[in-house]
């Protein structure tokens, strides 16, 4: 991140007065006999985009389902927006929007009908027009009457990302949002969530196992490990600790279980 | 900017949402269009011979005329009602889309309600050319029984869509390894529905359990009306009140099913 870019992050005094927009409190899920998530918090101030990095099965999803409301937690509080999830989810659920792989869009439906959907499900304003602003911003306008069964992978992604922002939500969820893109397309996507993210104040939430992707969004960091929070700082921080040059070197070192002096100092 | 206020109580623009979602959907597919006509279609024309070859066989069918043909279309508003509303809801499992739903403001009463009207879309393309069809090969005219014909109708669509939400509520839960219940449980009330016998025809005990059923009494309000010419409210009252009940006990199942779904995490899974 650029100075700038922090400049423009940092909360003013009414934002500093808002509630944390996700605040996790001793998370638990167990499925039957697996702990997906074992005792987590966090708080993400507004404005931020933070990183959930982690291998496969390290609970990241689960955690997001639960932010979001999809999955129930065993025990523990999950606030957003200032809302208890999942009983004050009426409140709070226009506000925020999700991207992820376990989903699709409805495949018969053009581009420009499943946004028209969407639009209406959040009671988008001048929804016709903010259909068009998306369109341009995120290049569909070539494919927007075709269906979406009949895109390509990464302009299926630039869709669905254009449904998650459909409603400019204060809060983002991204699960893997350039999972299966060409490094051109992805590094397109990365560019965008940025801009977003600068121009709307929003918070966003990604969970990715693209550290090249977290390390150049992110300015924060939170690596889960069998369900538990591994480790939870900047970008920067995380690697001075494990005394790594890369955030890649970093996730290896956590999945392969190797902890350095440094990281021995800091526990 | 979206208008938060939008998003407190049932929101009409929420179901309009889905209906156009469903509708969007019947226009891309022409396959789905020539389903829902096909096989009302089918089920009138070879129904509509059998009653003419058994009322020239039969003095009580020659007295009785439509009541064969007129139970076939009361047994088709009943499962082309419910399946008009479960399929609806398996496209949103087939195309991986419940997710988005369920994270959207959309609530599951709206959610469900704009599948009720969706069934009664889907059921109009098929009933309508299917009443049509019986009135010029058989000149059969359901229209001819009058308002009789709108309490039959209301007491068959509840029950229908109250097994529609229920059967939802599994698919929700377990995942499309339990589809084929979408298909079949309205056949496993068949036999005790009396849909083409009177009641009396059951033994004793099985008459008991098929007056529990909202159809029963609909199906032999109609027998009454073809052969008796009579009108019987007291059946049609009946059937509303069990409806009634079953309609909330459904709702109930659906929103328990689905909190059992979130505390599964098969919201985010969704397969078999």
């Amino acid at each position: 991140m650029t100075e700038n870019d922090e400049a423009s992050s940092r909360p003013t005094v009414a934002e500093r007065s808002l509630p944390a927009a996700i605040a996790v409190d001793h998370l638990v899920k167990v499925y039957k006999q697996t702990q997906a998530v074992d005792d987590i918090s966090f708080v993400l101030p507004r404005g931020s985009i933070t990183g959930l990095l982690g291998g496969n099965g390290a609970g990241k999803t689960t955690t997001i389902a639960m932010i979001m409301g999809l999955v129930l937690p065993t025990s523990g509080r999950v606030q957003v927006l200032g809302h208890e999830m999942p009983e004050q989810s009426a409140s709070v659920l226009g506000r925020m929007n999700f991207e992820s792989p376990y989903v699709d869009m409805p495949m018969r439906l053009t581009v420009r009908q499943n946004l028209t959907v969407f639009g209406k499900l959040y009671a988008v304003k001048n929804l016709a027009g903010r259909i068009k602003e998306l369109a341009d911003d995120l290049d569909l306008t070539d494919f927007i009457d075709r269906a979406n069964g009949k895109l390509s992978a990464g302009q299926k992604t630039r869709v669905a990302l254009a449904k998650a922002l459909i409603n400019q939500p204060e809060l983002l969820l991204l699960d893997e949002p350039t999972a299966s893109l060409d490094p051109d397309t992805a590094d397109w996507v990365r560019a965008h969530l940025e801009r977003y993210r600068k121009d709307n104040n929003a918070t966003i939430l990604l969970a990715s196992h693209n550290m090249l992707e977290v390390e150049r969004l992110c300015d924060r960091v939170i690596i889960m490990k069998r369900g538990r929070i591994e480790d939870d700082d900047t970008p920067e921080a995380i690697m001075a600790r494990y005394n790594r040059t890369t955030l890649e070197e970093v996730f290896l070192d956590v999945a392969r279980g190797r902890v350095n002096g440094a990281k021995e100092a800091v526990r | 900017m979206t208008d938060i206020s939008a998003h407190r109580g049932i929101s009409a623009h929420r179901i309009g949402a889905m209906i156009l979602r469903y509708w969007y959907l019947l226009l891309s597919s022409w396959p789905r269009l020539l389903e829902l006509l096909y096989w009302p279609a089918l089920q009138v024309i070879t129904w509509g011979f059998i009653q003419y070859y058994i009322a020239e066989n039969s003095n009580f069918f020659a007295r009785a005329g439509g009541t064969l043909i007129g139970a076939v279309i009361l047994w088709d508003i009943l499962f082309r009602g419910q399946l008009g509303f479960s399929i609806s809801f398996l496209e949103e499992m087939w195309a991986r889309n419940l997710g988005n739903l369920m994270m959207s403001p959309l609530r599951p009463i709206e959610f469900l309600l704009s599948l009720m009207v969706m069934s009664l879309i889907r059921l109009a393309i098929g009933i309508i050319p299917m009443t049509l069809l019986a009135l010029f090969l058989f000149h059969f005219n359901v229209y001819a029984l009058g308002l009789p014909l709108i309490a039959f109708f209301c007491n068959l669509i509840f029950t229908s869509w109250s097994v529609g939400i229920f059967v939802s509520g599994l698919v929700l839960r377990n995942g499309l390894g339990a589809e084929s219940i979408v298909w079949t449980l309205m056949f496993a009330i068949m036999p005790l529905a009396c849909i083409y016998y009177p009641v009396s025809v059951l033994p004793v005990s099985l008459q008991y359990v098929a007056w529990t059923l909202p159809p029963t009494y609909v199906f032999e309000g109609m027998r009454a009306l073809l052969i008796e010419n009579t009108f019987r409210a007291d059946l049609m009252l009946a059937a509303l009140a069990i409806n009634s009940v079953l309609l909330v006990a459904s709702f109930g199942a659906f929103l328990a099913l689905l909190r059992s779904a979130k505390r599964q995490g098969s919201l985010l899974s969704g397969g078999e």
